[in-house]
């Protein structure tokens, strides 16, 4: 299938790497100032990425309307991110520089990552802590006054910038207040409790969206001349994640039915520490932040089934695994590699707690070395939430704690100017798929959903609304009333069903099948398992769904059933991909590709691109188009942390 | 981890179709909650169970379900996100409560705060507060290097002591007057603590308390319950902030004349 798959054209600057985005900016067409008013942007989504974006738009004269499925755009999601945003400030004077963070980015995706994209977000980087701190986030200062920085994974400097444990909180408030500025200057139009069901396209073109409005059940058009998709990642996918209970992949998979190509959509990151999983009530995972691998000494037992509790455990008895496999990195090597390392150890017998299947993350080391008042003024939020779930106390013992589906990698294919293979259709952070390759650096999702909203789409959506000659399209378009018949007719069926499963039973389900088949480990034979059990339960869900209330109402059932239903079709590309891939690389291992030492084994003559899959209509095999990965300035070497 | 055991609740829980009709309490049991679930999970687990009884199950918001987004919330036994100190209903776990308890759970109370459904309500009024002045007028582009302001310490770490504010409306529901004083004060507080938000102090806290005042919220008298409530802990120094800052911008500024 892979051998004749039509090329996609990311529409890179070629030449020196450092002037490329320079360049583009420079060639491509403009919208002057009086005439941006003219144009109509909607933003769908108001994380980092949709916030930021939505704020700069508006501040440049653009009208823009801006949706959230939460009753608030503070609400969104990276709210909860913890730990920091990288940029190369070198602030520390430790040898860091735009080239480094664009190689230690390329690196950490293991070679899966376009360098001409990854090279720009390290530029603009240092930009993004300029924007933040102007707004007024009270990023952890030094004595002197000035910003404070500290360590994360697959970095050997310190180059990330953090508000305590509250990182990503902060910086949306940053942005939410950029966005409530413009909302009060009225070029913003807000609209939340929103849900993107369909988007519309026009002539080829992407010219709006239908939402359901979460309140009333009504279906709303919104018409505009560029349509940016800011909708984050599809974690839960997996049911159980360290995502907020209502992300999903809707929006981005009605956009895929509608064209657009969905890329490496088995690039998941698993995160190395989050707490473990207790029971079969749980319906989330909580992470613990990275920026704890600064402080915190990873370890298991030395014999495997010792039970005995950790403080009874001497010195000379405990394996700290990832200082003795990764001498150079430590404790802090990236998140694939830590992960993988600890379900080696619970694999084998190691693993720690009731299940077993848990490692150590301690700091009494830390504790004895700067105090209790200094592990509490750096991570205070972070002990505080894992005592409430779980009733220990960190500072007395060491955490358990064990990898959890956290990020997706993949999403909508876009090219250099964020633009998806559906002209003016954007998408913008986690939704799309473009820096972090295979596997994505602590601190780097802040820095890429900032960089995409403050500082690339406000000029390549240019090239669109300059370059096209975009007619006037309305609501009353026959294409608005097809798109909402279509949302509509599933929002019918799904009450229609009359099953006797609740959605969330098929959602754990679909989860159990994922991290069982296609999590940290995969497998030919268990890919193609879960394809099957993907259709049986796809099925068995179409026949058997439950969703009580009402369409026209306030109806989280049936809010829900509408996300699993297009999980249940997306999980077959998420699989079918990470069929396709037999090679390992990042978060994505193939059981039969791995070095002598257990580690990932990129196959690159083979698979040194991004695979972008196109939609052919239900039932049939989506098609891959291949965008060949060059690297002119990182050379392609088995990715080492020892 | 403590033992997990199970128990057998009653719940009396507010249910209403929409804002227009009236709501009254209703009773449920529920069997085998385990002491590990959160809070929202043993709602997830009693949402189950109406469902299979053909029962429309219990609207309530939630999202990060990790204390941050401010979408859930409830009065738990007439408390606020429940008994614990500075936790959200989302992080409240099901061993602070005792096998045969009943516990009833309502949606915040307000006149600003209408309710949409069950424990929803609807908190837009918070938006429109936020939008009248809170943030500093900078464009995209315009921010100069982020070392040349430098901050002390002392001023970064009381700023984020403001800045932890989630939204959430507790401070609201906690009030006996249904003030939103300590939501308000923490963006000015929190923006009048830094060199960036001081050029528009005076205007800022004019246009944010005239918002909050328009909005229905009722007055401070003092009581703190917002702060005892709160889940962050944001402190109540932020209000006494406000008042010398409203004060200040009032009789001391242009802006104020």
């Amino acid at each position: 299938m892979s051998s004749n798959s039509p090329i996609l054209d990311p529409k890179c600057p070629g030449g020196d790497i450092e002037t490329r985005w320079d360049r583009h900016r420079f060639a491509m067409k403009q919208v002057n100032p009086a005439n941006k008013r003219k144009f109509h942007i909607i933003v769908v989504g108001t994380g980092l990425a949709g916030g930021s974006a939505a704020a700069s738009l508006a501040e440049l004269g653009y009208r823009v309307t801006s949706l959230c499925i939460q009753d608030s755009p503070r609400r969104a999601h990276s709210i909860a991110a913890q730990g920091g945003i990288n940029a190369a400030k070198n602030y520390p004077n430790d040898g860091d520089s735009v080239f480094r963070l664009f190689y230690d980015t390329i690196k950490g995706g293991d070679y899966r990552a376009r360098e001409s994209n990854v090279y720009r977000l390290a530029q603009v980087s240092n930009n993004i802590i300029d924007q933040a701190t102007a707004q007024g986030v009270p990023f952890a200062r030094e004595y002197g006054g000035h910003l404070a920085n500290r360590s994360f994974g697959g970095a050997q400097v310190s180059r990330t910038f953090y508000a305590r444990g509250a990182t990503g909180q902060q910086l949306l408030l940053g942005a939410y207040a950029a966005m409530n500025r413009q909302i009060q200057a009225g070029r913003i139009d807000m609209r939340c409790r929103r849900e993107m069901l369909e988007l519309v396209v026009v002539d080829g073109v992407a010219r709006g969206v239908i939402v359901r409005n979460l309140i009333t059940g009504a279906y709303e058009r919104y018409a505009g001349d560029a349509v940016l998709l800011c909708t984050g990642g599809y974690g839960n996918a997996f049911y159980l994640s360290t995502n907020a209970k209502n992300s999903n992949v809707t929006a981005s998979w009605r956009a895929y039915k509608r064209g657009a190509f969905f890329a490496n959509p088995c690039y998941t990151q698993i995160h190395p520490t989050c707490i473990p999983v207790s029971g079969d009530h749980q319906s989330k995972l909580t992470l613990m932040s990275e920026s704890l691998r600064n402080d915190g000494r990873v370890w298991v037992p030395k014999a495997a089934e010792d039970k005995r509790p950790a403080s009874q455990i001497p010195e000379e008895d405990r394996d700290y695994y990832l200082e003795r496999r990764y001498p150079a990195f430590g404790n802090l090597v990236p998140r694939d590699v830590a992960s993988r390392a600890a379900k080696e150890r619970c694999d084998a017998g190691f693993g720690v707690g009731s299940s077993s299947m848990a490692v150590y993350l301690d700091f009494a080391d830390a504790i004895d070395r700067d105090g209790e008042d200094a592990v509490r003024a750096k991570y205070g939020n972070l002990f505080h939430m894992y005592q409430k779930i779980t009733d220990e106390n960190p500072y007395e013992s060491p955490m358990r704690i064990f990898p959890a589906v956290h990020y997706t990698m993949g999403g909508l294919w876009v090219d250099y100017n964020l633009e998806s293979t559906i002209p003016g259709l954007f998408v913008l952070g986690e939704a799309n798929f473009s820096d972090h390759g295979a596997n994505r650096l602590g601190a780097s999702a802040l820095m890429q959903g900032l960089s995409d909203g403050y500082f690339v789409i406000p000029y390549t959506v240019c090239g669109h609304l300059a370059g096209r000659h975009l007619q006037p399209v309305t609501t009353q378009h026959e294409a608005f009333a097809e798109a909402e018949s279509e949302a509509r007719s599933q929002t019918e069926k799904l009450l229609a069903v009359g099953g006797s499963r609740s959605v969330d039973s098929f959602h754990r389900e679909l989860g159990l099948t994922l991290w069982d088949d296609c999590g940290m480990a995969r497998s030919e034979k268990g890919l193609k398992h879960a394809i099957g059990k993907i259709a049986e339960l796809r099925a068995a869900f179409w026949n058997d769904v439950r969703v009580l209330g009402e369409e026209k109402d306030l109806n989280q059932s049936l809010e829900k059933a509408g996300r699993v239903a297009d999980f249940l079709e997306f999980a077959e590309v998420l699989v079918k991909d990470a069929l396709n891939r037999t090679e390992s690389c990042g978060g994505h291992f193939r059981l039969e590709s791995q070095t002598e030492e257990g580690e990932a084994k990129r196959d690159d003559e083979n698979f040194s691109y991004a695979a972008a899959w196109e939609y052919q209509g239900t039932g049939q095999d989506a098609v891959l188009h291949k965008e060949p990965l060059a690297f002119e300035y990182v050379q392609l070497a088995q990715r080492s942390y020892k | 981890m403590s033992a997990e055991k199970t128990m057998k609740l009653n719940l009396k829980i507010w249910r209403q179709k929409n804002a227009d009709s009236n709501g009254s309490i209703e009773d449920f049991q529920l069997d085998g909650v385990s002491t590990d679930m959160s809070f929202l999970e043993m709602l997830d687990v009693l949402n189950e169970q109406l469902i299979s009884a053909g029962r429309e199950p219990i609207a309530f918001d939630h999202d990060c379900r990790e204390g941050v987004c401010g979408c859930c919330g409830a009065v738990v036994n007439g408390q606020v996100h429940g008994p614990d100190e500075e936790t959200t209903l989302c992080q409240l776990h099901m061993r602070r409560f005792h096998d045969g308890d009943t516990i009833q759970i309502e949606p915040w109370r307000s006149r600003a705060f209408p309710v949409i459904k069950d424990l929803i309500v609807d908190r837009t009024a918070f938006e429109r507060i936020q939008q009248a002045g809170g943030f500093v007028s900078v464009s995209t582009g315009s921010a100069p290097d982020a070392n040349t302001i430098s901050i002390p310490t002392r001023d970064a770490e009381k700023a984020f002591d403001f800045a932890e504010c989630i939204g959430c409306g507790g401070c609201v529901a906690a009030c006996p007057n249904g003030a939103a004083m300590l939501f308000t004060a923490a963006k000015v507080a929190q923006l009048v603590t830094l060199p960036q938000g001081k050029l528009e102090r005076s205007s800022r806290v004019l246009t944010m308390v005239e918002r909050m005042d328009a909005e229905g919220f009722g007055d401070c008298t003092n009581h703190y319950e917002c702060s005892a409530a709160c889940p962050k802990g944001v402190p109540i120094e932020a209000i006494a902030v406000m008042n010398r800052e409203y004060l200040r911008a009032t009789f001391l500024s242009p802006e104020g004349a």
